[in-house]
């Protein structure tokens, strides 16, 4: 069976330090795999090395079958990998319905020819997309925030409107980082709900990165641990908790494991 | 709301036509003298130059400093044309022909300013526009053939008021609709965050291309208006200083806004009219006022709001009925 990502030996430096070391993923489709590991592992630097935010340099990154390694971010994206941000990263001065329908920018069937004439077939697709759009806004509660300016959204909205924006390209490997960051119990609770919720109705593949603990052991099947760019572990949540590396990686710095 | 629409359709045709008519009868009949005419065609001149810079610098966040190089393509362009190729006697016929003709050359000259700006991320465009605008005005300068330094002259005088308002509604018309379009929340989307637009499946590359090339192309436009306004232009016209006037109407009027654009160049227009009096001083307002803009109101008078009247009924970010 094909594989939906496959990593191939990553490794990133920035100026010397060395933020992914030798890093291989294999994700099958339907897959929910976490990413963890203690703050500066190199877990971001992975999502922008898929997203090609990054160049890569050594390693190689197949998704679907193709090579992806040296494509353009929007390229990637209009290929169905979409993905959230660690420190929210919406169009600020837009309105949230504009951020929403950004995410569908490569799924516009029209031209600028037809888009300068705001002719009958841009009228179509545009109609559809703004519907599209509003069908999101009300799955993730936003509806009446629609003609907002994202800047003035509380912070727990602003996640679910990056959410909706990375649903509308319609992905089919989605990558969180974070989400429940800055989360209550409850909340992350409720996210946990509704990244579930997500992972069905829309067939998603998912990497999530993660620090609370307990999300990734509700959600995830396996996942791997980071630490110093290196892979220290992978398996199970429940195994991978009591691995000796694992305790150390996390107790060394912030015993975010020690619950 | 099915109710309001053909309504609103009825009175934006109604304003058209009665704007279109005013600008033939106005100055036909003597209401308006020649004067006040002469101001009414900067203004609109100055509105689309207004319009198309704000594309670049307001919707898309970048940083041009050297349209008036491409108002110099469009300018020497159409005069080229009226003066050596057209027959007088088309000459009045051929002049919208003419006029595009000089906004696809000043558009071609756009590509290739533009090609090498956003090859790349970063502030490229500011150095690379401003070297442009330089070596525009220098080549003319240099060119005996179409009068060096003392400049070109012996165009029909064919713009008249009726064409800069219709050229103005369709810059206009145009602008609206590439704003309103995927395409232009798109660029705003680069003005915002050009990583997260890169990353939202906006290919940023293209679309800068896109809103460069129609910004060149309508910056040209207005230079043949121009050209065929004075009847003579020489490449001082088109120095840097001029394009800080479009800067100062942009900055002014307000960024990533039509409204703004509008207003702008309207009041910059009247202002520069009322301090001829200053002479050579007159030359200082611009930057000065670009500065303080800078400074104290750096988004301008309609800094990113726009009037409802210029907003799409469907889809432009408002609630559907
Ligand atoms: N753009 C960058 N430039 C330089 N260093 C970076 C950059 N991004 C991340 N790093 C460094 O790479 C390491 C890994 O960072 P990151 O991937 O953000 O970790 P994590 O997401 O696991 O907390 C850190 O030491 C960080 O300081
Ligand atoms: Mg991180």
């Amino acid at each position: 069976m094909a594989a939906m990502l496959s990593i191939e030996e990553l490794t990133h430096h920035f100026d010397g330090l060395c933020a992914v070391a030798d890093f291989s993923l294999t994700v099958e489709p339907g897959e929910l795999v976490g990413l963890i590991g203690p703050n500066g592992a190199g877990k971001t630097t992975i999502f922008n090395l898929i997203t090609g935010v990054f160049r890569i340099s050594q390693g190689r990154i197949f998704f679907e079958g193709q090579d992806i390694t040296r494509w353009p971010s929007y390229r990637i994206t209009a290929a169905g990998i979409a993905r959230t941000f660690q420190n929210i990263r919406l169009f600020k001065d837009l309105s949230v319905l504009d951020n929403v329908r950004l995410g569908g920018f490569a799924r516009h069937g029209y031209n600028i020819w037809q888009a300068l004439l705001h002719s009958r077939g841009f009228r179509r697709e545009e109609q559809a997309w703004l519907r599209q759009a509003y069908e999101l806004l009300e799955r993730f509660n936003l509806t009446r925030y629609a003609d907002t300016v994202a800047r003035h959204l509380p912070y727990g909205e602003q996640r679910r409107v990056e959410m909706a924006r990375a649903l509308i390209s319609g992905p089919r490997l989605l990558l969180l980082d974070e989400p429940a960051a800055g989360m209550n119990d409850a909340e992350s609770q409720a996210l946990i709900q509704l990244i579930r919720d997500m992972q069905r109705d829309f067939g998603l593949t998912i990497i999530l990165i993660e620090h609370q603990m307990r999300v990734v052991m509700d959600l995830c099947q396996r996942v791997k641990v980071l630490d110093f760019g290196m892979t220290i572990a992978s398996g199970p949540p429940r195994e991978v908790q009591h691995d000796p590396a694992v305790l150390e990686a996390y107790l060394g710095k912030d015993g975010a494991l020690a619950e | 709301m099915a109710a309001v629409m053909p309504q609103r359709r009825y009175l934006t045709w109604g304003s058209i036509t009665l704007l279109l008519a005013l600008s033939w009868v106005l100055p036909e009949s003597g209401l308006l003298n020649p004067y006040v005419v002469q101001i009414l065609m900067y203004v609109g001149i100055n509105m689309i130059l207004t319009l198309a810079l704000n594309l670049v610098n307001g919707y898309m966040g970048e940083f041009s400093v050297g349209h008036a190089g491409f108002m110099a393509v469009g300018a020497y362009m159409s005069s080229i044309l009226t003066v050596w190729v057209i027959p007088p006697a088309l000459s009045f016929w051929a002049f919208p022909a003419v006029l595009v003709a000089g906004g696809l050359a000043a558009a071609a000259t756009g590509l290739v300013v533009a090609f090498p700006s956003f090859r790349t991320r970063g502030d490229y465009l500011a150095i690379v526009t401003l070297a442009f605008n330089m070596i525009v005005k220098s080549v003319l300068e240099n060119l005996e053939i179409l009068g060096g330094p003392r400049g070109f002259l012996g165009m029909p005088r064919l713009t008249s008021l009726p064409w800069v308002t219709a050229w103005v509604l369709l810059t206009l018309y145009l602008c609206r609709n590439l704003v309103y379009s995927n395409f232009g929340r798109g660029l705003m989307a680069i003005r915002e965050d050009e990583v997260a637009a890169n990353l939202t499946s906006v290919d940023t590359r293209k679309i800068k291309m896109y809103a460069f090339l129609i910004s060149a192309f309508f910056t040209g436009v207005a230079g043949g208006l121009f050209a065929h306004l004075l009847q003579f232009i020489n490449p001082r016209s088109f120095s840097i200083l001029k394009s800080t006037d479009m800067l100062v109407m942009v900055y002014l009027g307000g960024i990533g806004s039509l409204t703004g654009s509008l207003l702008g160049a309207t009041i910059f227009t009247l202002l520069l009219e009322l301090l001829r009096p200053l002479g050579l001083w007159r030359w200082v307002v611009g930057p000065l006022l670009l500065v303080l803009l800078m400074i104290f109101r750096p988004r301008g008078i309609m800094g990113l709001k726009e009037s409802k009247w210029f907003i799409p009924r469907f889809g432009a970010g408002s609630r559907r009925s």
